[in-house]
C-alpha cells in the first residue's frame, strides 16, 4: 500500500483509507476522494507544489502533506 | 414563498439564478466573498417568490463558513431547487441524496450543463433519474436558457421524496442510481480540453498565467482610462463645472459653506484635483477617477471567475504563497483586494486559522493597493512616465514578498495546504456577469462613496480649525527628516485613513518633486488601510491581532520611506 503522494504521474489507484481527522475526510470526500474511489494522478505537472489528481470527472489539486495521508492500492 | 437554489460550486447555479430572477437582484452580503448570497424575486405561474442563491456547497456537513451559511439557509426555505452539474453526476448526487434524507422540504432537481454531456460522451436518462430519486428532474442549459421555462412550469411538482427512509450508505445508493441512469462512451479531446490541460501544465501554464495577468490589467487600464477621458472628464468639465461656478458665486468665496462645499477656486475656476470641496473634488474623485476603474476591474474579474481560470492561478501560485505562510487559495483575497480591500478583507474569512488570517490581512492592508489607489498612483505619476508607476508597484510587490516571508518565519505555526477543485472551463454568460458587476458597483456607490464625502468633509473642517497644522507639528520630524516630504503632506496622511484615493489626490497640489511623489505615493499605499478596511479587519482579526498588524504597518511605512529617501537619490531621482 502506498500513499497518493507516492503515486507516479499517470497511475491510477483505489483509495483504501484516509489517515486523517473527520474534517479532512469530509473535505476530501466532498471532492470525490473517498474510500473505494479510483483516483488518477495527472501527468506533466510540476515536480513541486500541489499534486493534481482526477477523481471521477473532478480534477483536484491537493497539498503533498494531505496527499500522503490518503492510502491507495494500485489497480 | 422562499425558494432556495443550492448545489456544488461551479455548477452554473448563479446563471440559473440570474435567469429566474428579474432585474432587482441584491447581494445580502458583499459579493465576491464566501459568505454572501444573492437574493431576488420572481413570479412563478401562480405565486410571487423570493429566490435565494446559496453559496456553493458539497454536502450538508459543512467544512467551511460558506457551507455553513448554505446549510442554514435550508431551514428557512419552502422549496429547494438542487442544481446539479450533469457532467459530474456521481459527485453532485451526494448533496441531492443528503437533501432528500435530511430535509422535509419539497425538492426539485435541475440537471444543468445538459448540452455538455453530449460532447463529453455522457448519456443520462432524465426520466429514469426522476423515477430513481422520486423528485422531478428538469434538464437545462443555463447558458442558452434551454429548459429554464420548463423548470418554472414544473416548480409546483417539487415534492418530498419517498427515498427518505432508505438507510443504505449514501455512496452505495449513488452507485446504484448512477448505474441505472448513466452511460459513458469514449470521446475525443476538444480544443477547450487541451487549453484546460495546458493552463495547469508547465511550461505553458506559466506563459498563460503571465498572458492572462498582463492582458487583464491592460484591458482594465484601457477601459478605465477610456471611460475617464471620453465620458467622465468631459461630463464634469462641460456640464458640472458651470453649475459649480454658479454655486460658487452664490455662496461667495471665503465663506464657511464655500470652503466646505466648493473649496478653493484655482484661477477663477474649479480644479477637481486641487479645489477640495465636498461637491467638487468630493464628487469628482470617487465618480470620475475611481468608479471607471472599479467598473473595468470587476468586469474583468467577473469574466475570469465565470470562465474558471482563478483556481488554476491558485494552483500555480501555491508554492509562492507557501513561502509566505499561506496557500494558493490566498490569491483570491489578494486579487479581490486589488479591486477594493474591503471584499479582500472579508474573503480572509476563507481561512479558519488565526495565523493565515493575520498574514493575509496584514499583507492585504500594506501591500495590496486597491483600484482607487492604483488609479490615483497612475494619475499622480503618469505624467512622469510609466516607468515610475512600475517602480512604485515593484516596491509594493517586493514588500509583499519580504513581509510575507518575515511573518512566515516569525509567527509560530505551519503553512496550511491547498485543497481545491479545478473546474472545467466554461463559457461565461454575459448577462450574469453584468448583473454581478452591477451588484458590485451598487455596493461601491452605497458603501464607499459616502465615506469619501465624509472624509473630505472632515478634512475641510480640520483645516478650517487648523488642527491639521497642529498634527503636522507633532509628526513633522518623521515626515520631513526621515521621508524628505514637506510638512503639508500630513493632511494627506490623516485623510489617507479615511480614503486612500483622496489622500493621494491631496499630494497633487503640493508641488512635490518626482522623488517626493514616489515616496509619498508609496507610503500612502502602505502605511495604513482605509477606515472601512480597518473596521472589517478589527472584526475579522480581533482588537489584539489588529493592533499587532497596525504596528507592523506603521513600522514598515517608516522604514520604507526612510530607505526610499536615501536610495532614490543614488538612482538619480
Amino acid at each position: 500500500m502506498l500513499s497518493l503522494a507516492q503515486l507516479s504521474p499517470g497511475q491510477s489507484a483505489k483509495v483504501i483509507s484516509i489517515e486523517g481527522g473527520r474534517g479532512l475526510r469530509q473535505k476530501l470526500q466532498n471532492l470525490g476522494i473517498r474510500e473505494g474511489a479510483v483516483v488518477k494522478r495527472e501527468r506533466g505537472m510540476f515536480t513541486f507544489g500541489p499534486i493534481i489528481v482526477k477523481a471521477g470527472s473532478t480534477q483536484i489539486a491537493l497539498g503533498r502533506g494531505m496527499a500522503s495521508k490518503v492510502m491507495v492500492e494500485l489497480s | 414563498m422562499k425558494v432556495l437554489l443550492i448545489g456544488n460550486p461551479n455548477v452554473g447555479k448563479s446563471v440559473i439564478f440570474f435567469r429566474l430572477t428579474g432585474a432587482k437582484v441584491i447581494a445580502a452580503n458583499y459579493p465576491g466573498t464566501t459568505v454572501e448570497f444573492a437574493k431576488g424575486s420572481m413570479k412563478f405561474p401562480n405565486i410571487e417568490a423570493e429566490v435565494i442563491d446559496a453559496p456553493g456547497t458539497y454536502s450538508l456537513e459543512p467544512t467551511s463558513r460558506a457551507e455553513e451559511v448554505a446549510t442554514n439557509l435550508i431551514d428557512d426555505a419552502d422549496l429547494i431547487i438542487n442544481v446539479i452539474d450533469a457532467t459530474n453526476l456521481e459527485r453532485n448526487l451526494y448533496l441531492t441524496l443528503e437533501l432528500i434524507r435530511k430535509t422535509n422540504t419539497p425538492l426539485l432537481v435541475v440537471l444543468n450543463m445538459w448540452d455538455e454531456t453530449k460532447h463529453k460522451g455522457i448519456e443520462i436518462d432524465g426520466e429514469k433519474l426522476e423515477h430513481s430519486l422520486d423528485v422531478p428532474v428538469v434538464t437545462t442549459c443555463a447558458l442558452t436558457g434551454e429548459g429554464v421555462k420548463e423548470l418554472v412550469q414544473r416548480i409546483d411538482e417539487a415534492k418530498v421524496s419517498s427515498l427518505k427512509d432508505l438507510k443504505d450508505p449514501i455512496w452505495f445508493e449513488i452507485g446504484e442510481v448512477v448505474e441505472k441512469v448513466q452511460k459513458l462512451s469514449h470521446r475525443h479531446h476538444t480544443p477547450l480540453d487541451i487549453l484546460q490541460d495546458l493552463s495547469i501544465k508547465p511550461p505553458f501554464s506559466l506563459l498563460i498565467a503571465a498572458a492572462v495577468v498582463f492582458f487583464s490589467f491592460s484591458i482594465i487600464r484601457f477601459i478605465g482610462e477610456g471611460l475617464i477621458n471620453y465620458i467622465f472628464d468631459p461630463f464634469f468639465e462641460n456640464f458640472y463645472s458651470p453649475i459649480m461656478i454658479k454655486l460658487s458665486s452664490f455662496l461667495g468665496e471665503g465663506s464657511f459653506l464655500h470652503s466646505i462645499l466648493i473649496g478653493d477656486l484655482i484661477g477663477g475656476g474649479v480644479d477637481y484635483g486641487v479645489s477640495f470641496g465636498l461637491l467638487t473634488t468630493g464628487f469628482y474623485i470617487p465618480i470620475a477617477v475611481v468608479l471607471p476603474y472599479i467598473f473595468s476591474f470587476y468586469l474583468i474579474l467577473g469574466l475570469l471567475e465565470d470562465w474558471g481560470y482563478l483556481p488554476r492561478l491558485a494552483v500555480l501560485g501555491d508554492r509562492l504563497f507557501h513561502k509566505l505562510g499561506l496557500h494558493g487559495y490566498a490569491i483570491i483575497p489578494m486579487i479581490l483586494g486589488l479591486g477594493c480591500n474591503v471584499p479582500g478583507a472579508l474573503a480572509s474569512r476563507l481561512f479558519e486559522a488565526r495565523r493565515e488570517k493575520f498574514i493575509t490581512a496584514t499583507l492585504l492592508a500594506i501591500a495590496v493597493p486597491c483600484m482607487a489607489q492604483t488609479a490615483m498612483i497612475i494619475n499622480l505619476l503618469g505624467r512622469f512616465g510609466g516607468q515610475y508607476i512600475l517602480m512604485v508597484f515593484s516596491i509594493i510587490f517586493c514588500l509583499w514578498l519580504v513581509l510575507g516571508r518575515i511573518m512566515n518565519v516569525f509567527i509560530r505555526g505551519q503553512s496550511p495546504e491547498i485543497l481545491i477543485e479545478i473546474p472545467p472551463y466554461r463559457k461565461p454568460h454575459l448577462k450574469s456577469i453584468l448583473k454581478k458587476l452591477w451588484m458590485r458597483i451598487n455596493w461601491f456607490l452605497n458603501e464607499a462613496f459616502p465615506l469619501v464625502l465624509l472624509g473630505i468633509l472632515i478634512v475641510n473642517i480640520l483645516y478650517f480649525l487648523k488642527i491639521v497644522n497642529f498634527l503636522g507639528g507633532i509628526f513633522s520630524p518623521i515626515i520631513t527628516k526621515l521621508w524628505g516630504l514637506p510638512q503639508e503632506t500630513i493632511g494627506a496622511l490623516v485623510i489617507g485613513f479615511l480614503r486612500k484615493d483622496v489622500a493621494v489626490g491631496m499630494l497633487r497640489p503640493l508641488n512635490l518633486s518626482l522623488r517626493q511623489l514616489i515616496i509619498g505615493a508609496t507610503i500612502l499605499a502602505i502605511y495604513f488601510p482605509c477606515v472601512a478596511t480597518f473596521m472589517v479587519l478589527i472584526k475579522e482579526l480581533g482588537i489584539k491581532d489588529m493592533l499587532k498588524s497596525t504596528l507592523i504597518m506603521l513600522l514598515t511605512a517608516t522604514l520604507v520611506g526612510f530607505a526610499l529617501n536615501n536610495i532614490l537619490p543614488l538612482m538619480g531621482i
